[in-house]
C-alpha cells in the first residue's frame, strides 16, 4: 500500500496535504478540526504586529453558475493577539504531536523576528514560513510581497531567521515578480530550508455594475486584493516548475494554488512540489475535501506502482523544456468518433471562426468532417467538443526526422544550410 | 420547513397550479449555464417559429433577460404562452444534443417563459408601429394565428382590426389550453402585452356570412369586410367538437371536450364536476380532460378503441394523467351513452386487433359478446372538432382539402384577398405552428399590399 508519510525539509507529517497559512488556520479550534478531518499538517495564520481587519474582505469570480473560480482578499495577517495565537498553537501540538505545526511569520525588524522564533520554538512547532507574498496591505508597510519582490531584502531578511531558527525554515514567494527563481534562489542563499509558492496574486475580482465599484467594497471604495483559487493554479504549476527546474535550486518545494482535487495535487507533486497547500478549496467546501485527497493520491500511487508521493516529484517538469527544442516535424491531426458525437458543432465553429478552417459540415449528419490535409493539429477541437474522448488528436506519422527551430531551414539563424 | 416540503405543499393546495413553475433569476442562469450553444443549433431547427435559442439562453446566462426577450419576441411574438404550452419534449427540447449524452435536455420552455414574463410584467416594449401604409386589414379570430399576424402587420404599417366571436381573445391560449399550464390571468396579460403595438380588437363580435344571422353589434358581415378591408386574414381555428353519433349523446352531463375546457376557463375552475367521469378519445385533448377533472375531484375513466401504443396523446401528456390516477381502458368502443334525463353509465364493447389494414394504425374489430357497461355520471367526448366548412364555403374561389384550407407558400387562399393561417389551414396543430403561419401570413399580407417584405418599424430597446 502506498505510503503517504511525509517528510518535507526535515518536517514530518502523515501526509503531504497541508493548510495554508490563511483563514482555515486562524484558531486552534479550527486546525485541530482539521486535523481531526485529515489534514497532515497547518500553516497557522500569519503572526506579526498587531492589525486591524477592515470588514466586507473577499471578493471573487464566477463562470456561469459556478462560484468562486477564483477568490481574492483583502484580510491581512492575523487580528489576535501573539499570546492567544502562541497558547492554541501549544495546545494543538499537544493534541497532535505527530501532524505538522508551522508558524507563518512576518515582522520588520530583526529583533521583532528572533523573539518570535524563540517564542515559537518553545511551544513546540515544527518548522517557519516567511511570510514574504502578502500582496495587499503589509506591503504597503514595507513586508510581505515588498520582501519577497526585492532579492537582496528577502535573502537578508531570511538570514535573520536562519541564523535564529533551530527548525526547517521555509519562505513563502509572491507570484508577483517578473522572475520567481530570482525569489526562490534568494531563499536559498539566505539559508532557507524549503519554498512554498505561489502567495496569491495582485487582482480585482470585478465590479459591481450598479455601483460601479469594484469587489469587495469597503464603504464604497476597494483596495487589489490577492487572487488564488482554481484560476491560479495553472500560473503556480508553471512557477513551481520554474524553481524545480533551475539548475542552481535545490530546496523543496511546498506547491500552493488551486488545488482542490487529487488531481491537482499530482499535478503538482509532478511539477516539482513536494507536499502542497491548500485553502481556497477549504474556505468554500471546509476541511473534508480531504478525503478525495488521501484517498485519490494513494489510488493514483498504487495504480501506477509507486510507493511514495517523493517518487512522483518533477517527472513532468523535467519534460517541460525550451520551445525551441521542441520537435517541428511532430504531427497531428484531429480525429471525430461519429458514434459519440452528439452533433453540437461547436468544434465547427470553433475552427472555423477562431482556428484553422479545417472542419466542413456535411449534408445528412450533423457530425463534421475534419478536413486532414489541412488541420494543424493545434487542438481547439478537442478541447471544446463536450464530449469525453470525442474528439481526438491522432500523430501521424510524417516519416521527417526530429528537427527542432535552430536546426530549421526556415531559422535565419539556423546551424545547418538550407537543402 | 425545507424548501422543497413548503412547494411541494402550494402545489397541494392548488390543484391546478402551474406545472411548471416560474423559474427564479437564480434557477434560470444555473439552468441556462449548462446549455453548449451549438452551432446551427437542432432546438432552433425543432422551433417552428425558429426562435434562436442558444442566444436567448445565453442572454439568460449573462443576466440579461430583457435581451433574451427581445431574441424570442422577435421571432415568435407569443413567446411566453409558446415557452408554457409547446409540446417542447417533442419540439425544441426532443432536438437538444443532450439527449444523445444521456442528459437531461435544457429546460428551454421554462427558460423561454422566464425571460418573457420578465418583459410582460416590466412591459418591455420591442415593437412599435410601422409607417402607416394607409391599408387595411381584417383579421377574423384573436387565437395564436390572429394575434401573431396582426402584430406583425402592425409592425410593417398597416391598420389591423381583429374580429372575434368570443368575449375575451388568446383562442386557445384562453379557451382551449389546460390551465395548469397557461392560466386565463396569464393568457390576458399576454394579449393585453401584443395588443399594446396598435391594433383593435373587437371581441364578442362574430364574422357572420348570411345578412339573416347578422346581429346588430354583435355581428358584422363578411361582405362588408371584404368591402372595408384590403385583405382579410382568416385565423379562425375549429369548429365544436365532433361526436360520434351514438344512442343518449344529447342526455345531460354530455360534453364534447373543447367545450368542456372553454366552459371550465371562462369560469375560472370554478365547475361542478360529477363524481365518474369517462373521457372518450386519446388525443391531446383527451389527456387535458382526463387531468382537469380529476384535479376537479372526479375519478376518470378514459376509453380508446384501440391499443396503448395508437394513441395520439404524446408519452409525456400520458404520463402526467398517469400520475394523477387516470384508469386507461384501452381496445374498448363506446356504443351507447345511458340515462333517463342524465347520463348515468357508457355501454362499451371491447375490441380486439385483426391483421394489418395498411395504415399505421391498428386495425380492430369487436369482440362478440363483450358488451359492459361502465358506470359514471359524466362523459366527454374527445374524438376531434369539426372544421368550419360552412363558413369557409360562402367565400368565392377559397379551396378546402379535407376541411383544411388550402394556401400557398404565402398563406394566400384561393381567393387573392384571403389569407389564413393556423389550425384553419394545418387541421389542428400547437399553438407555435399557429404564431408561424400568423406571422409569415402578415408577411405575406404585406407583399401583396405592395409591400417588398421587409419590416420598416423602429425597434427600440
Amino acid at each position: 500500500m502506498a505510503n503517504l508519510k511525509t517528510n518535507f525539509a526535515g518536517i514530518e507529517s502523515p501526509n503531504p496535504f497541508w493548510l495554508a497559512s490563511a483563514p482555515p488556520t486562524n484558531t486552534g479550534y479550527q486546525v485541530a478540526n482539521a486535523f481531526r478531518a485529515g489534514w497532515g499538517g497547518a500553516v497557522w495564520k500569519t503572526l506579526g504586529q498587531p492589525i486591524v481587519n477592515v470588514s466586507s474582505r473577499y471578493g471573487a469570480v464566477n463562470y456561469r453558475d459556478r462560484r468562486m473560480m477564483g477568490l481574492n482578499n483583502i484580510e491581512l495577517i492575523t487580528d489576535r493577539p501573539l499570546e492567544v495565537n502562541l497558547a492554541e498553537m501549544k495546545a494543538v501540538k499537544e493534541e497532535f504531536p505527530h501532524h505538522a505545526l508551522i508558524a507563518s511569520m512576518m515582522f520588520e525588524t530583526r529583533e521583532e523576528w528572533h523573539d518570535c522564533i524563540q517564542r515559537c520554538e518553545d511551544i513546540g512547532v515544527d518548522g517557519f514560513e516567511l511570510n514574504f507574498g502578502c500582496p495587499h496591505g503589509m506591503c504597503e508597510r514595507g513586508m510581505g510581497s515588498a520582501v519577497g519582490q526585492n532579492p537582496d531584502v528577502a535573502e537578508k531578511i531570511t538570514s535573520w531567521v536562519t541564523e535564529k531558527a533551530t527548525i526547517p525554515v521555509i519562505v513563502k514567494l509572491t507570484p508577483n515578480i517578473t522572475d520567481i527563481t530570482a525569489a526562490g534562489l534568494a531563499a536559498q542563499r539566505g539559508g532557507a530550508n524549503a519554498v512554498s509558492l505561489i502567495n496569491t496574486i495582485n487582482s480585482v475580482t470585478g465590479i459591481n455594475l450598479k455601483t460601479m465599484a469594484p469587489n469587495p467594497t469597503v464603504g464604497g471604495y476597494s483596495s487589489h486584493g490577492g487572487f488564488c483559487g482554481p484560476a491560479v493554479k495553472p500560473i503556480a504549476l508553471n512557477m513551481v516548475s520554474e524553481l524545480y527546474n533551475h539548475t542552481d535550486f535545490n530546496l523543496p518545494i511546498s506547491g500552493i494554488g488551486g488545488i482542490e482535487t487529487w488531481e491537482d495535487a499530482v499535478e503538482f507533486f509532478l511539477m516539482g512540489a513536494s507536499a502542497v497547500q491548500v485553502c481556497t478549496a477549504v474556505m468554500h467546501y471546509g476541511f473534508r475535501i480531504v478525503t478525495d485527497l488521501e484517498e485519490g493520491v494513494r489510488d493514483y500511487l498504487e495504480e501506477n506502482n509507486i510507493g511514495q508521493v517523493s517518487e512522483l516529484t518533477g517527472i513532468a517538469a523535467r519534460k517541460l523544456r525550451r520551445w525551441e527544442t521542441l520537435d517541428l516535424n511532430y504531427k497531428v491531426i484531429a480525429s471525430i468518433d461519429p458514434e459519440t458525437c452528439i452533433g453540437c458543432q461547436l468544434c465547427y465553429i470553433a475552427c472555423e471562426d477562431g482556428a484553422h478552417q479545417s472542419i466542413a459540415l456535411q449534408n445528412g449528419t450533423r457530425v463534421p468532417r475534419i478536413k486532414d490535409d489541412t488541420c494543424v493539429g493545434c487542438n481547439l477541437c478537442s478541447l471544446v467538443c463536450p464530449v469525453d474522448e470525442c474528439i481526438s488528436m491522432v500523430e501521424v506519422p510524417t516519416g521527417k526526422p526530429f528537427l527542432a527551430w535552430p536546426q530549421h531551414p526556415a531559422n535565419p539563424h539556423s546551424k545547418t544550410q538550407p537543402v | 420547513m425545507s424548501h422543497t416540503a413548503t412547494r411541494n405543499e402550494a402545489k397541494a393546495q392548488h390543484p391546478f397550479a402551474p406545472l411548471k413553475p416560474m423559474m427564479t433569476d437564480n434557477e434560470a442562469v444555473i439552468e441556462a449555464s449548462r446549455c453548449l450553444f451549438c452551432h446551427d443549433a437542432p432546438c432552433i431547427t425543432a422551433c417552428p417559429s425558429s426562435i434562436d435559442i442558444p442566444m436567448f439562453i445565453r442572454q439568460i446566462m449573462s443576466r440579461n433577460p430583457k435581451g433574451s426577450a427581445k431574441t424570442i419576441l422577435t421571432q415568435n411574438i407569443l413567446g411566453k404562452s409558446c415557452g408554457q404550452v409547446c409540446p417542447t419534449e417533442v419540439l425544441c427540447e426532443g432536438a437538444c444534443v443532450y439527449n444523445d449524452l444521456n442528459e437531461t435536455p435544457i429546460d428551454i420552455g421554462r427558460l423561454q417563459a422566464y425571460s418573457t414574463q420578465h418583459a410582460i410584467e416590466n412591459n418591455l416594449r420591442f415593437f412599435h408601429k410601422g409607417k402607416p401604409t394607409g391599408k387595411k386589414v381584417a383579421v377574423i379570430g384573436a387565437g395564436p394565428a390572429g394575434l401573431a399576424c396582426a402584430h406583425e402587420l402592425t409592425r410593417l404599417g398597416h391598420e389591423v382590426v381583429i374580429y372575434e366571436a368570443r368575449n375575451k381573445a388568446g383562442g386557445l391560449n384562453a379557451y382551449g389550453v389546460a390551465p395548469y399550464k397557461f392560466s386565463n390571468a396569464d393568457a390576458e396579460a399576454e394579449v393585453n402585452y401584443i395588443a399594446q403595438i396598435g391594433f383593435t380588437i373587437r371581441a364578442g363580435v362574430r364574422v357572420v356570412t348570411d345578412s339573416a344571422a347578422a346581429n346588430g353589434t354583435s355581428s358584422v358581415l363578411l361582405k362588408d369586410l371584404e368591402k372595408q378591408y384590403d385583405a382579410i386574414f382568416l385565423g379562425t381555428g375549429l369548429g365544436a367538437s365532433r361526436r360520434p353519433g351514438m344512442p343518449g349523446e344529447d342526455l345531460q352531463n354530455v360534453y364534447g371536450a373543447a367545450e368542456f375546457i372553454a366552459q371550465l376557463r371562462e369560469r375560472d375552475l370554478q365547475m361542478s364536476i360529477g363524481k365518474e367521469v369517462v373521457v372518450i378519445g386519446a388525443g391531446n385533448t383527451a389527456i387535458d380532460a382526463c387531468v382537469e377533472t380529476a384535479k376537479l375531484g372526479a375519478s376518470v375513466t378514459l376509453v380508446y378503441r384501440r391499443t396503448e401504443a395508437d394513441q395520439n396523446a404524446y408519452w409525456f401528456e400520458v404520463d402526467l394523467a398517469k400520475q394523477h390516477g387516470i384508469r386507461f381502458l384501452y381496445l374498448t368502443s363506446p356504443v351507447a351513452l345511458l340515462g333517463e334525463t342524465a347520463v348515468s353509465g357508457v355501454r362499451c364493447v371491447k375490441n380486439r386487433v385483426v391483421p394489418g389494414n395498411g395504415t399505421d394504425k391498428s386495425a380492430i374489430e369487436p369482440v362478440p359478446g363483450s358488451e359492459f357497461e361502465l358506470s359514471c355520471d359524466t362523459v366527454i367526448f374527445a374524438t376531434g372538432q369539426e372544421k368550419m366548412t360552412g363558413f369557409f364555403q360562402a367565400i368565392d374561389g377559397l379551396t378546402l382539402e379535407q376541411g383544411k384550407i388550402k394556401v400557398d407558400e404565402s398563406f394566400q387562399t384561393g381567393h387573392p384577398q384571403y389569407f389564413a393561417g393556423g389550425d384553419c389551414v394545418n387541421g389542428g396543430k400547437e399553438v407555435v405552428n399557429a404564431v408561424a403561419h400568423g406571422r409569415d401570413a402578415a408577411r405575406g399580407i404585406h407583399r401583396y399590399l405592395g409591400g417588398d417584405g421587409v419590416n420598416t418599424s423602429q425597434e427600440t430597446v
